[in-house]
């Protein structure tokens, strides 16, 4: 599995630190194609509450969740992936004293909320849907592209519950002057003059049943570092509209300008097969990422994995979209050749990770390209070369994953 | 290892809020690394530093730095900026 262009990358990243130490191979939970300084750096490390996750960087945290919890289609909280823009991130929040402000020019009431307030005074829904960091997958553009450098598992898929958004908005007198809604969260950047993460999501995103400000993930309260007390939860889009530790609201009757929503998180326009755009930030060169595309992942066997002549392997993984629904999973085993419809499982919603697997034997020796490709109802389905972007964002690319038999 | 960098990024921890148990990230002893430990890690752990290598090249790496200062409004002076492009293009980029 090894290729040549990497170890070279690799030892040229690591030789000066560690002369004695030549890296013999990556590590088994990064996957192959990332850049070398990653190989060197990389490891696994379990944030407070956390199990060991992939840590790429200390502060801000960004960890990422090893493929191996892709063979479910829920992903646990504790391993639930971590990341943030900025480095001053609250330690701790008190349930009890956290508030929700909700306001802004385009509400005609601004009200505030409890924890217990949000509980208790609006209708609880849950959904399971996929949270996917815009940048899954940045690591593996060809060429690379500056930002942090996320392998496959800047995703996992949740149960959430929640308050619908609608109806929280309601309560402080939506104005139907509103555009845009924006929020942000309690963390915030280490010098003064760093633009604060807050973003914003249209008005009729805001006001769809599926979006709500969830309280609890997987049955448990959100854990510290994906959110607590509340985050968004914006089905279908990718997770930087997500924002964790909500605190404020705003309804807007103008576009919002800050940094983060009108020069970060953009794709050019018209290289996407994207339904839903966020019409008020379209500019003619770029807009706001919105939905994910179709993807899959194999979550096992592992890369490079051995087995003997007419030994069966369960090849296992997930396939999700921007909830248009997964219709098929189809497999091949020759590199790309002849496929083959994979088993879909369990259902756990239009916005959820889809299971599939299927069984691969070989009776004769030789390397297998395993290949697997997610299509969705509205007939998109896995791109066979990157559409290469400056910020890496919506890589879907079919990715072979090399079983040898002997 | 050296230990005087390793206090260095120490003490700018203790400014932060760090998180779990931050340790100092080893960047390679070159001209310039100082310039990069006291004001990059200021705001970021340098591990942003090694991941994001070897594959940028002069004006990528140039564009970076450029962008912390300009965009996140990094307080690193122009001699300063120049000192760290210069390390992180040799020692992180593209060939060297």
């Amino acid at each position: 599995m090894l290729d040549r262009r990497r170890v070279l990358q690799g030892m040229s990243g690591s030789l000066a630190l560690l002369p004695a130490l030549a890296k013999a191979a990556q590590p088994a939970f990064l996957t192959s194609g990332l850049p070398g300084g990653e190989y060197d750096t990389a490891v696994l490390e379990a944030l407070p509450g956390k199990k060991p996750l992939i840590r790429l960087a200390y502060r801000p945290p960004n960890y990422e969740t090893p493929v191996s919890y892709f063979n479910t289609p829920v992903t646990p909280n504790d391993a639930f992936f971590v990341r943030y823009h900025l480095s001053d991130i609250p330690e701790r929040i008190d349930a009890q004293t956290w508030k929700l402000s909700v306001g802004g020019d385009g509400a005609a009431t601004p009200v505030q909320f409890t924890l217990a307030d949000l509980q208790k005074n609006f209708a609880p829904v849950e959904i399971a849907a996929v949270c996917q960091c815009s940048g899954n997958r940045r690591g593996l553009s060809d060429p690379h592209v500056p930002g942090v450098q996320w392998g496959l598992g800047a995703m996992g898929n949740a149960v959430w519950k929640g308050a619908r958004l609608k109806e929280v908005l309601a309560k402080a007198g939506l104005r139907k002057e509103a555009l845009e809604i924006v929020v942000n969260g309690a963390d915030g950047p280490a010098v003064d003059k760093t633009p604060d993460f807050i973003k914003s999501i249209p008005v009729w995103k805001a006001l769809e049943d599926n979006t709500i400000i969830a309280y609890e993930m997987n049955g448990q309260p959100l854990p510290h570092f994906n959110g607590f007390p509340a985050r968004l939860v914006v089905p279908g889009w990718t997770a930087t509209y997500w924002m964790k530790h909500l605190i404020t609201v705003d309804a807007w009757t103008k576009p919002f300008d800050g940094f983060w929503v009108k020069s970060a998180y953009r794709i050019p326009v018209g290289k996407f097969p994207v339904i839903q755009h966020f019409q008020t930030q379209v500019t003619d060169v770029n807009e706001p990422i919105t939905e994910m595309v179709v993807n899959s992942v194999i979550a096992s066997p592992a890369e490079g994995h051995k087995v003997r002549r007419g030994e069966p392997v369960d090849v296992r993984g997930v396939a999700w979209d921007a909830g248009y629904g997964i219709k098929r999973v189809e497999y091949s085993t020759d590199g790309g050749k002849l496929w083959r419809e994979a088993a879909l499982g369990k259902d756990l919603g239009r916005f959820a990770f889809r299971p599939w697997s299927f069984r691969f034997a070989s009776s004769s020796p030789g390397t297998f390209k395993i290949m697997v490709r997610a299509s969705n109802a509205v007939g998109q389905t896995q791109a066979e070369s990157l559409i290469f972007n400056p910020a890496g964002y919506h890589n879907n690319v079919i990715r072979p994953l090399t079983v040898t038999v002997a | 290892m050296k230990t005087l960098p390793a206090l260095t990024a120490l003490t700018l921890l203790a400014a932060a809020a760090a998180y779990a148990d931050e340790k100092p990230v080893a960047l390679k002893d070159a001209p310039g690394r100082d310039a990069v430990e006291a004001n990059c890690a200021a705001c970021h752990s340098l591990d942003y530093v090694r991941t994001n290598s070897p594959f940028m090249d002069r004006k990528t790496w140039e564009a970076e730095v450029g962008k912390m200062i300009n965009v996140f409004g990094a307080p690193i002076s122009a001699a300063d900026a120049k000192t760290i492009a210069e390390y992180l293009v040799k020692n992180y980029g593209m060939g060297g």
